[in-house]
């Protein structure tokens, strides 16, 4: 059965996803990548009152291309950046605003794995480079902040969108990741590609 | 010959590279949807349809349509010669509005993209001047997190090419999901450091499936494809059969105290064109 979730994301809805589901989400996601990541916890942290409830939303680990037509921005091509990069600021990204979806590519570290069972949040995976599927579900753009200050890809994009995914949970608010019980199975593979090239001629 | 056709040509090509994914790679995926399931069929058929929806709607398969890059192998008697990198660095401007691409050229110094993919040394222009007086253009636009996988050993020669089958192999299997597999792993071997990295990106312009010329690197590249997919890393590092569509060898002679390899890691999404001219000015992109 497809499961489409709605924003904002309820927490036992949430909880009661596992990894390996895939889902779909409808709503509203902000994008975020290094930049929006600093700039959000910086304003926060200085006590600034947000454009923006980023716990109400998904976010989504992404530099879109987008176009603009008069005062309309249409988004062109929007897939997944690597998320491994923002591991430096996600958990506290999620202890502070208590974010319940996280969208991204290629898996975050122990500390968002641990911060994810706080918060009550997944994080899923969204095919990599599949711009224009993520484009194809988004059906406006209702803002954009810190546009000027980071430019197009860095800035944070509100993207509504309907029925947006595939998106398989690949690490869930139960401690498990996809992840690490993948890099069991691959490291004991490896061994073995090991001895077959050394056992050659 | 007319400036303004070359340059016409230019731009198709950097609209279609960002678009169209080459037939040969879409085939490799397709055989590879074949014998995934679960998790690797699930993003496997994403991938496809959004090859399918970018191709319709005229828009980047990915929305990281990267640095613009250009081999050009050209005669030294091809009229245009002196004209070539104004006409490619306005080819790129205009794309850069027209298609949209991602503004994507960042200023590591003093800060600020200037919006358009041009910038110090961008686009990145490989020459190759031959004799003759035509011209290929091939343009091969690639994306940051692929290209962050990137990676240059200087082995012991002692290693031998056992040592490079297992820093080939250990390397794919150490950036698992990061780089958009499965994709095309591309290897240079031998020549100095700059010269193995080279390689490894040229050997990304051979067609998916397309075997080097020379028997004993061909069976090499095979070899290397069936350990790296042995490895369960899988499509998006999510597990399965396939973490590579295929690996290309270029090779060099080397040093007697060096064995470079250099390793480019080129993501699904291979995007490819080439846009020819002959001596008379006509234009061709395929």
């Amino acid at each position: 059965m497809e499961t489409v979730l709605t924003t904002p994301l309820e927490e036992s809805k949430i909880r009661a996803l596992h990894a390996g589901d895939t889902i779909y989400v409808s709503g509203l996601m902000f994008t975020a990548r290094d930049d929006a990541h600093h700039v959000l916890l910086q304003a926060a942290g200085e006590g600034a009152s947000l454009p923006l409830d980023p716990g109400a939303m998904a976010m989504f680990h992404c530099g879109p291309v987008v176009s603009k037509t008069g005062e309309e921005w249409r988004v062109v091509s929007a897939g997944p950046t690597t998320s491994a990069r923002m591991e430096m600021f996600e958990a506290d990204f999620l202890d502070r605003f208590g974010t319940r979806l996280i969208i991204g590519k290629g898996g975050m570290g122990g500390r968002t794995l641990d911060a994810l069972q706080r918060a009550g949040a997944v994080y899923t995976h969204f095919t990599g480079g599949a711009g224009a599927l993520a484009a194809r579900a988004v059906r406006s753009v209702p803002a954009v902040y810190w546009l000027d200050e980071l430019g197009i890809p860095e800035a944070v994009w509100v993207f509504e969108v309907e029925r947006f995914g595939p998106l398989t949970v690949t690490m869930d608010a139960h401690g498990k990741s996809l992840y690490d019980e993948l890099a069991i199975t691959v490291n004991k593979n490896l061994e073995a590609i090991h001895v077959r090239i050394e056992e050659e001629e | 010959m007319d400036k303004q056709v070359v340059l016409k040509g230019l731009v198709e090509a950097i609209r279609s590279a960002a678009t169209e994914l080459p037939a040969d790679v879409i085939v490799a995926l397709e055989d590879a949807r074949a014998g995934e399931s679960g998790v690797g069929a699930v993003q496997l058929d994403a991938i496809l349809e959004n090859v399918v929806q970018a191709r319709e709607d005229s828009v980047p398969m990915c929305q990281d349509t990267g640095i613009q890059t250009f081999v050009v192998r050209v005669g030294a008697g091809f009229p245009l010669l002196g004209d070539l990198r104004e006409l490619i660095e306005k080819a790129v401007r205009l794309a850069t509005q027209d298609v949209p691409l991602r503004p994507n050229t960042v200023d590591p110094i003093h800060g600020g993209n200037p919006g358009d993919n041009t910038g110090r040394h961008i686009p990145y222009i490989l020459w190759e001047v031959e004799s003759g007086n035509t011209c290929k253009i091939h343009l091969l636009p690639k994306g940051g997190g692929s290209e962050n996988c990137s990676a240059l050993r200087m082995l012991s020669p002692g290693a031998g090419l056992k040592g490079v089958k297992r820093f080939v192999v250990d390397h794919v299997v150490a950036c698992g999901g990061k780089p958009c597999p499965p994709g095309i792993i591309g290897v240079g071997i031998g020549g100095g450091a700059d010269l193995a990295m080279k390689l490894a990106k040229l050997s990304l312009l051979r067609p998916v499936g397309v075997r080097h010329e020379d028997e004993a690197v061909a069976n090499l590249e095979l070899e290397m494809l069936s350990y790296i997919n042995e490895s369960g890393v899988g499509v998006m590092g999510l597990g399965g059969k396939t973490t590579a569509l295929d690996v290309h060898i270029e090779y060099a002679h080397r040093h007697p105290a060096s064995l470079p390899v250099g390793l480019v890691y080129q993501c699904w999404a291979d995007r490819r064109k080439t846009v020819s001219i002959d001596a008379a000015g006509h234009v061709e992109v395929s």
